[in-house]
């Protein structure tokens, strides 16, 4: 249509939808209904072209497919679309959570409705050309564009501390982005392109390829996000709305690993292996030590935001193994994350909705009056803490696996943090499910209602599925993966090569 | 048939769970408990068959797991000989023990969900004893654990059982935390996880040295190690035992269905099962013998002391367990396997008769409010009397042909450490006997030490989530205290396992550790060819052989001297070695020394890092100690903004005539 | 004496200075600023006409009429302002407004 392909059709897709809503008028309810189902809607549209995108792509190639091109900025800078096995489970992922998010945000939100509306649409629209895009300033455009809605979503919509949580989110991320543009602009001046196809093909020299790695992983490390940076995000996920705690960690956050599998790894393979016990470093520190700040938490929402940067943990520390089961367990692991985490703020949202507190403390004996919400917590918490059969456990096992091959103390230290999840989320789960039913607040709250269950389920059904059959993931991926491993492994051997020749 | 076997309780759960609330408890219970039946029913036609029969040994893949690069995990089920034992245990304990809990929780309004529990503890478990690849052996061994935590947690009002709910877990991930590290180990060195392949390739890491965590190791000893570390966690073994005892806070039929006979025999089993492994290393089975003996004799010392009585049994099948170790770590899995066959029996009758002592006393589990049950509760009383005698060996029960075998395989082992396992289990042996019956003659024989405090026996209730008053008053009155025999649907499967805890061992030990093992077991044990302990049993000197006997006989004339002629001497005793008893009444001070360098600590360290650590470093360096300078320095530079006019004219004019002064002495030329 | 382009000059200047003092002495009456303001203006002015008239162009004569029209604007601008903010205030004395202060 119009010259563009299915790619631009998704990223389009949401902005017509907030175009439409924009034209509506009025405060009535009736309105604000029609602004709601627009959203969802849209969304639902836009996930079943998702799909199809899904069913055009072709698992067994590593290429990137549904490739468009069109001239933009002068030479050299392109609108240029494509997916290959790695990006598309995470455009799925994004067009699946939206709908969910706009049917969580559904009663919750009340005011402003219009304007939440069409933030989030934005926001989709952002993230799907994250994924997509197949230039670097296209994709950094994206990346960097994605912050205002989501400043926007929880500045505004956000708890009592909102201000000073979108300020800090924003900064964060801004600055480590910042370094990013020097980098694509230094890049660009080594290749005359930004396009990502010619840059993976691009041997960057290796001294340059050390500062354009520290200068991309400034800012994927802020999005993952890492420690010692992870600072604003309990703080941000605390002050977001429930759908926006949602959205950022089922995707925002998968950016930072995004980015670490599309640049840093196949373009600076030198510079990854040189920095990589840096990185393992930071992994293991990120979840041995955020697990234990789970432990003591006492809002429900940083508990899970901190045990969110202890599974980021477990992502970058399979990435940067480089053997075929660390990648693709932390791909899964993305995956998986985004599902699980994603729930759990939902099901969090869903005793916020009732009782307006996070403190867990507020809770317990929840179980009696809501056996459903329980059950559907435990699922995730289990999930959460990697228990065999659900989706949590493949990509833990494989990084797991991949990083004992590389060096054993690594596989030693994040095994540890298996040992603390289990901790710090049963810790939770019986403090707010188990215990004596006495506060009549609590004892008042109803359980999940109809569009709770529609929210939840289809997630619960794929955090199973996945953790018994992770195949459809893991098969798209693979081809990709082992195109990446191969590059790598041949660029680092021509590296020991060169050096070799030199002295 | 053995796809149904295994699925038949997932059935069961996923019917009972959803549905549950629906339809009810009794069609739940039904079902469950139907399904169950049948799997045990089709689990003794596979062992007719495959133990027994000729039938050969099978894999068949169902499905596959997940695929990534050489690592390729099937959903499959490996049935052999070790696999149709385990088959036979589980499934007859748990269609048991559904059975039995329709009486005993028939007062529960959550009965739908405990039976969903039970039969998803049965489908994990028997994921764990098919599984032809060690991950989906993890896969059941955590689902198993989370049974267990359901279960054991089941009445969540408690704090109690939540706390020992997540004790149980987390001690059990400290377990497979060493299993997991195990599996990478093998997959990182074999580039498989497979059961066959890790076999085939046993043999050629024997000897290899591998670097691993900073040291220089043998890899099969490092290995081994490390997967027994999982064992020991399930197992309850020596160290990680800690959660054993506090999993008594869940109802008792599941004490008897996976804190007895099947979930931490899991260990066992695992260690049968990875025979070929632990052949390649003696290092590692000297480790387990030492593990498992220390085991044997430290529960035995603690369970002499415990006043609840479901405590008892627990520390003893913790005894127990070390006892099958002790086999494993001298070579002899078959013997490991046949005492944990054997002790499926014995220790689910004892629990369930436990359970029966319990249910009459309305859920007072203290001994010390027993006493002279005897002749109120007959049927129950020679249940507990039968399964003692299983427990402590007395000759032709089933517990004596597994025991003493145990013993002299102690005795003959070629281990560093095989003499001092003997002599613990034979001391232990001696505990076994002194603390069952110490439990059968305090619960029993005596004064009827309820009668004059029956009414807060109450206090105790182990159902106070069941609205206290209505089930108290209505179902049996709040006045007095009158023990009754439990209702048949309970005493049926008491029934069924005293047969078998009197002649399993007498029926089994042929097939098991006899003349017939050969034929019984084929290939599902590994015996190294210096294997030879299983001879040299035969041959052993004829004090070794009897020595257990009399162990069990000094244990019960001692018991019958402390509790029925003289009972005063066990309060005298404690009070004159004060220390030892409370050593042994604190259980050796294990939870007070965890609690102390390891709960703690974390907690304190997850204080410390949050708000040392976030708040005041990274935060109070990074973003919020910057944007304090930036406002200190915005602070100073507003002071120059006085907010009257001529300051800002005067300005203005000292800027303009600097800006011209600047242009006349020729800064721009 | 001829009264030539430097005369006209340093009258100019004179005005002007006197101008800048009002505004920077004055610590008074804001009125006075205003006036300070119009004299400072017309310090420009006698410069425009005074070069207009030297160099032989009108354009200086222009300009000066119209910054004469938009300092009488100014000036009533000025004025309403301070009528509305004495209405507010009950005073502008400089010294009182310093709303700005940081």
């Amino acid at each position: 249509m119009f010259g563009f392909g299915i790619l631009s059709g998704l990223i389009i897709l949401p902005l017509v939808g907030a175009a439409f809503i924009l034209v509506l008028r009025g405060e009535s309810e009736a309105a604000l209904r029609n602004v709601r189902w627009t959203a969802l809607l849209t969304t639902i549209i836009t996930f079943l072209l998702s799909l199809f995108a899904w069913s055009l792509f072709d698992t067994r190639s590593a290429d990137f497919q549904l490739v468009e091109q069109k001239a933009w900025l002068g030479s050299g800078i392109i609108y240029k679309l494509g997916v290959d096995g790695i990006a598309m489970p995470f455009v799925l992922l994004t067009t699946f959570l939206m709908p969910i998010c706009i049917l969580a945000s559904w009663e919750s939100i009340t005011t402003r409705v219009k304007e939440y509306m069409v933030a989030f649409l934005v926001l989709e629209t952002l993230m799907i050309g994250v994924f997509c895009a197949l230039d670097l300033v296209l994709f950094y455009l994206f990346f960097e564009a994605g912050l205002i809605p989501m400043f926007l979503i929880i500045g505004v919509w956000g708890g009592k501390n909102r201000i000073y949580a979108s300020f800090k989110f924003f900064l964060y991320t801004l600055l480590g982005s910042l370094l990013m543009l020097l980098a694509i602009m230094a890049m660009y001046g080594v290749a005359g392109t930004t396009d990502i196809v010619t840059l993976l093909k691009t041997n960057f020299p290796s001294s340059m390829q050390k500062w354009l790695w520290l200068a991309f992983f400034a800012s994927f490390a802020v999005k993952m996000p890492m420690w010692p940076v992870h600072t604003w995000l309990p703080d941000a996920h605390v002050e977001a709305p429930t759908a926006g705690s949602v959205i950022l960690a089922g995707i925002l956050l998968k950016m930072g690993g995004y980015g670490f599998i599309r640049f840093s790894l196949p373009m600076f393979p030198e510079a990854s292996q040189y920095f990589a016990p840096l990185v393992w470093t930071l992994s293991i520190i990120a979840i041995i030590y955020t697990s234990l700040v789970a432990l003591v938490q006492e809002d429900m929402k940083k508990l899970i935001a901190y045990s969110s940067v202890a599974h980021m943990g477990f992502v970058t520390m399979g990435l940067f193994v480089m053997n075929t089961q660390g990648v693709q367990g932390a791909v899964f692991q993305m995956v998986s994350h985004g599902l699980v985490s994603g729930a759990l703020f939902l099901c969090v949202g869903v005793v916020y909705d009732r009782l307006h507190t996070r403190e867990i403390s507020a809770y317990g004996g929840i179980v009696k009056n809501m056996p459903m919400y329980a059950f559907v917590m435990m699922l995730f918490t289990m999930a959460n803490v990697g228990l065999p059969g659900t989706s949590g456990f493949v990509g833990e096992f494989l990084t797991l696996a991949g990083a004992f091959r590389a060096n054993s103390w690594v596989a030693f230290f994040a095994t540890v943090g298996v040992i603390l999840s289990a901790g710090y989320a049963l810790f939770l789960y019986r403090r707010v499910i188990f215990g004596v039913l006495d506060k009549p607040a609590v004892a008042a709250m109803k359980d999940l209602s109809a569009r709770e269950i529609v929210c939840l389920a289809p997630l619960l059904v794929l955090t199973i599925y996945y953790g018994i059959h992770p195949g459809p993931i893991l098969e798209a991926c693979a081809p990709a993966v082992d195109l990446l491993i191969k590059n790598y492994q041949t660029a680092i051997a021509a590296a020991k090569t060169a050096a070799v020749a030199l002295h | 048939m053995y796809t149904a076997i295994v699925f038949l309780p997932l059935a069961g759960f996923l019917i009972a769970g959803i549905f549950g609330r629906q339809m009810g408890p009794r069609p739940a219970e039904v079902i469950t408990t139907t399904f169950l039946m049948i799997s045990a029913l089709l689990s003794w036609v596979a062992f007719a068959q495959v133990g027994l029969g000729s039938a050969p040994a099978s894999a068949s893949v169902l499905a596959n797991w997940f695929t990534s690069g050489t690592m390729k995990i099937d959903w499959a089920l490996r049935i052999d000989t070790l696999t149709v034992v385990m088959l036979v245990v589980i499934n007859t304990v748990s269609a048991l023990v559904h059975l039995y809990s329709f009486g005993y929780m028939h007062e529960d309004p959550h009965r739908q969900r405990f039976f969903a529990y039970l039969s998803l503890f049965t489908f994990a478990m028997l994921m764990l004893v098919t599984a032809d690849n060690l991950v989906q052996m993890f896969f059941g061994w955590e689902g198993v654990g989370l049974a267990s935590y359901l279960l054991i947690g089941f009445w969540y009002e408690k704090p109690s059982a939540n706390a020992a709910a997540i004790k149980a877990f987390v001690v059990n991930r400290v377990g497979d935390f060493g299993f997991a590290l195990g599996i990478f180990m093998l997959f990182a060195l074999t580039g498989s996880v497979s059961l066959d392949h890790i076999f085939a390739a046993a043999p050629g890491l024997a000897q290899k040295t591998v670097h691993v965590f900073g040291m220089d190791v043998n890899a099969m000893t490092i290995i081994c190690l490390l997967l027994f570390m999982g064992a020991m966690g399930k197992s309850a073994q020596f160290l990680l035992h800690t959660w054993l005892p506090d999993a008594m806070e869940g109802p008792t039929p599941v004490s008897a269905l996976i804190h007895a006979a099947t979930m931490v025999t899991a260990g066992v089993f695992m260690v049968s099962r990875l025979s070929p492994l632990f052949e390649t290393s003696p290092d590692a089975l000297n480790i387990v013998i030492i593990v498992g003996a220390t085991t044997a004799f430290f529960a035995a010392t603690v369970g002499l002391v415990q006043n609840d009585i479901k405590r008892v049994i627990a520390y003893s099948t913790c005894s127990q367990l070390g006892y099958m170790f002790v086999a494993c770590g001298a070579g002899a899995y078959n013997l490991a396997i046949f005492h944990l066959f054997t002790h499926a029996f014995f220790k689910a009758l004892l629990f369930l008769g436990a359970g029966s002592v319990i249910h009459a006393m309305h859920h007072e589990q203290d001994m010390r409010r027993m006493g002279g049950l005897a002749k109120h509760i007959p049927i129950t009383f020679w249940m507990m009397t039968i399964g003692t005698f299983a427990l402590t060996g007395l000759p032709l029960t089933s517990g004596f042909y597994s025991k003493d075998a145990i013993i002299e395989a102690a005795f003959v082992a070629h281990r560093p450490a095989a003499l001092y396992a003997f002599v613990m289990v034979v001391i232990a042996a001696a505990l076994t006997s002194f603390y069952s019956w110490r439990l059968v003659f305090m619960t029993f024989f005596g004064k009827e030490r309820w009668a004059e405090d029956a009414h807060d026996a109450h206090g105790h209730d182990d159902h106070t989530h069941v609205a206290a008053g209505d089930h108290a008053t209505t179902a049996h009155g709040h006045h007095k205290l009158e023990p009754h025999e439990s209702p048949n649907v309970m005493l049926v499967p008491l029934y069924v396992l005293a047969v078998g805890a009197l002649f399993a061992g007498l029926l089994f030990k042929d097939y098991f550790i006899g003349d017939q093992m050969a034929g019984f077991w084929k290939q599902s044990l590994f015996f190294g060819k210096d294997n030879k302990v299983l001879e040299e049993m035969h041959h052993v000197p004829a004090f070794v052989a009897l020595v257990a006997t009399y162990a069990m006989l000094v244990g019960l004339v001692v018991a019958v001297w402390f509790y029925i002629f003289s009972p005063d001497t066990p309060r005298k005793l404690a009070e004159q070695h004060r220390p030892l008893y409370l050593f042994f009444q604190n259980k050796w001070y294990f939870d007070e020394l965890y609690d102390l360098i390891f709960v703690r600590p974390a907690f304190w360290l997850g204080r410390l890092f949050w708000k040392g650590g976030d708040g005041r470093i990274i935060d109070g360096l990074g973003p919020n100690g910057i944007s304090a300078r930036i406002d200190d320095l915005a602070g100073r530079v507003v002071k120059l903004q006085t907010g009257y006019i001529y300051h800002y004219a005067f300005a203005m004019m000292i800027g303009l005539a600097a800006i011209i002064t600047w242009f006349m002495l020729g800064g721009v030329h | 004496m001829e009264i030539g382009l430097t005369h006209y000059l340093i009258v100019a200047a004179i005005l002007f200075t006197t101008g800048v003092a009002g505004i920077i002495i004055n610590h008074k009456n804001i009125i006075v600023i205003l006036m300070s303001v119009e004299i400072i203006l017309l310090a420009v002015n006698i410069n425009m006409v005074a070069f207009s008239v030297y160099l032989g162009d009108l354009t200086g004569q222009v300009f000066s009429l119209l910054i004469l029209t938009v300092a009488a604007a100014e000036a009533a601008i000025g004025l309403a302002i301070l009528v509305a903010y004495f209405r507010n205030r009950g005073s502008i004395d400089v010294d009182d407004i310093n709303t700005m202060k940081g």
